[in-house]
């Protein structure tokens, strides 16, 4: 079985081509795709979130790469929730348009099982059950996976997300936004214990995070530190701020998901999204989980952010058991992941 | 009519007070403009002005997803980011036309980012860090403002 997969719930146009017997055929964003001379040679800048006029041209390049025609695709997936009204539109719209034109079956996939179920596009997926930790921009959430489609939502940020932390706090650094990365480089050379900051929500049971607090913490810890030595701040006093911040989110991560481990019983931790590939984090995840015995695993970078690839293969899984779309549509901002 | 008023919070606590208090007195339909610096506590009051509504679930940060629709006891709010938009025009891409034709009371932090496209609005509010607590003053852009204003001063007196 071969799918389409459509992806425009947020920032990213992306779209792909997964065939059951042979894999991922070809996966693209917008912002990936060099743009051919069929397109008119010159290519306009087009604003973000303008998918409209993106998705047409990637929806082709995958079906060309792919080398797949109507007859080909056995099914089209699209987001259909949760993200941006407007956005989750154009997909939701395009995709069971498309779908009906060609008469094939049209699946609505949720976001974030799209994000849950990316692993699998790895040659070496691992085996279910596992607890997935769902950190970037927009995204902090501890899933319990148990199969495709047995999910069960353990906990999440209840303001900011840890991507966001990162990046807010770097622009207080006078790092350029979104400047996540370059804070981590800035915090290498920071010296250990020169500052302290709170691991937030911590203290109590749960697994809800809180991120909102440590950027404020590092506001008034930046202002104390302008006050004693002086603005701008020298060059060492920001990399050991730098260095506060990212360890504190680091461990505060990796408190959760011990603690996500063991209320689950589960084997295996996979971290997903834009965050994980901070190399701190992967490190002390490492550290704490091989005192647990659990097994760590990372999706490649471009599966962890949002892409087309994991909503075709999610559209799979649910087309295979025959599930499919009538011929309305309905775009969900608000998605509960049960649901 | 009340042209301004300034309110000093003292803590986390007085700055979702504050937000109820908002809330509370918030008029069916406005735009508000919610400015200040990383940091300063917008996030913090739309919590607040939200749990003044009558809104009990999680408030999370829009900055990501630009935009967190709500409702809370058959009103509608819709809280925006424009951090990171690019250009302006992308507000049209949000449905923001529709928003403003509706009866929603429309929250926006970084409004300037949507200057073109965003009209002025009702209420503007400024937020401004403070070694202790916050700063917040309120401006009137138009009746509704000065309406939800003096409705907000006169609720305020003696608690902040």
């Amino acid at each position: 079985m071969r799918v389409l997969g459509i992806e425009t719930s947020c920032d990213e146009t992306a779209a792909a081509v997964y065939d059951s017997e042979r894999g991922l055929l070809a996966h693209r964003l917008y912002s990936q795709v060099e743009l051919h001379a069929e397109y008119g040679g010159v290519v306009p800048e087009l604003a973000s979130r303008d998918h409209i006029r993106k998705l047409l041209p990637i929806v082709d390049e995958v079906l060309s790469e792919s080398n797949s025609g109507p007859d080909d695709i056995d099914g089209i997936a699209y987001t259909a929730g949760p993200g941006l009204i407007g956005a989750l539109m154009v997909g939701t719209s395009f995709g069971r348009s498309l779908a009906w034109s060609w008469g094939k079956p049209a699946v609505a996939v949720h976001h974030m099982e799209g994000h849950l179920l990316a692993p699998m596009l790895e040659d070496n997926p691992p085996p279910f059950p596992f607890v997935a930790l769902l950190v970037s921009g927009g995204h902090s959430q501890l899933v319990d996976v148990r199969g495709v489609g047995d999910y069960r939502l353990m906990g999440e940020s209840v303001d900011d997300a840890a991507g966001e932390a990162f990046d807010k706090t770097a622009k207080l650094l006078d790092l350029p936004y979104p400047g996540g990365p370059a804070l981590s480089s800035l915090a290498e050379s920071g010296r250990p214990d020169r500052y302290r900051f709170p691991r937030p929500m911590t203290d109590r049971p749960g697994l809800d995070m809180s991120f909102s607090g440590l950027k404020t913490f590092a506001l008034n810890t930046l202002k104390d530190a302008i006050a004693q030595h002086g603005d701008p701040l020298p060059e060492q006093i920001r990399a050991d701020i730098a260095l506060a911040f990212e360890q504190a989110l680091v461990e505060t991560l990796a408190i959760k998901c011990r603690r996500a481990i063991r209320e689950s019983g589960h084997q295996r931790l996979i971290l997903a999204g834009g965050v994980s590939a901070n190399t701190r984090l992967r490190s002390h995840m490492r550290e704490i989980m091989e005192k647990e015995q659990i097994e760590v695993r990372y999706p490649r970078l471009e599966f962890c952010t949002d892409n087309g690839a994991m909503i075709a293969y999610a559209g799979w899984q649910r087309l295979r058991k025959g599930a499919h779309e009538n011929l309305s549509f309905r775009p969900k901002p608000r998605w509960p992941l049960n649901e | 009519m009340t042209t301004q008023a300034n309110y000093h919070l003292p803590n986390l606590e007085a700055q979702m007070t504050f937000g109820a208090l908002l809330g509370r007195t918030a008029p069916p339909s406005a735009l508000v403009r919610l400015e200040g610096d990383l940091g300063a506590g917008k996030t913090t009051l739309a919590r607040g002005l939200l749990r003044g509504l009558g809104y009990e679930g999680t408030v999370r940060s829009p900055t990501y997803t630009l935009m967190e629709p709500y409702e809370a006891a058959g009103r509608h709010c819709v809280h925006f980011d424009l951090y990171r938009l690019a250009d302006a025009e992308e507000l049209e891409f949000l449905g923001i036309r529709d928003l403003l034709a509706g009866d929603t009371l429309i929250l926006v932090e970084w409004p300037e980012r949507g200057e073109g496209v965003l009209p002025t609005g009702d209420l503007r509010i400024d937020l401004n860090y403070q070694r202790q607590g916050r700063e917040i003053t309120l401006i009137p852009q138009s009746e509704i403002g000065e309406g939800w204003l003096a409705r907000v001063t006169s609720e305020a007196s003696g608690f902040f």
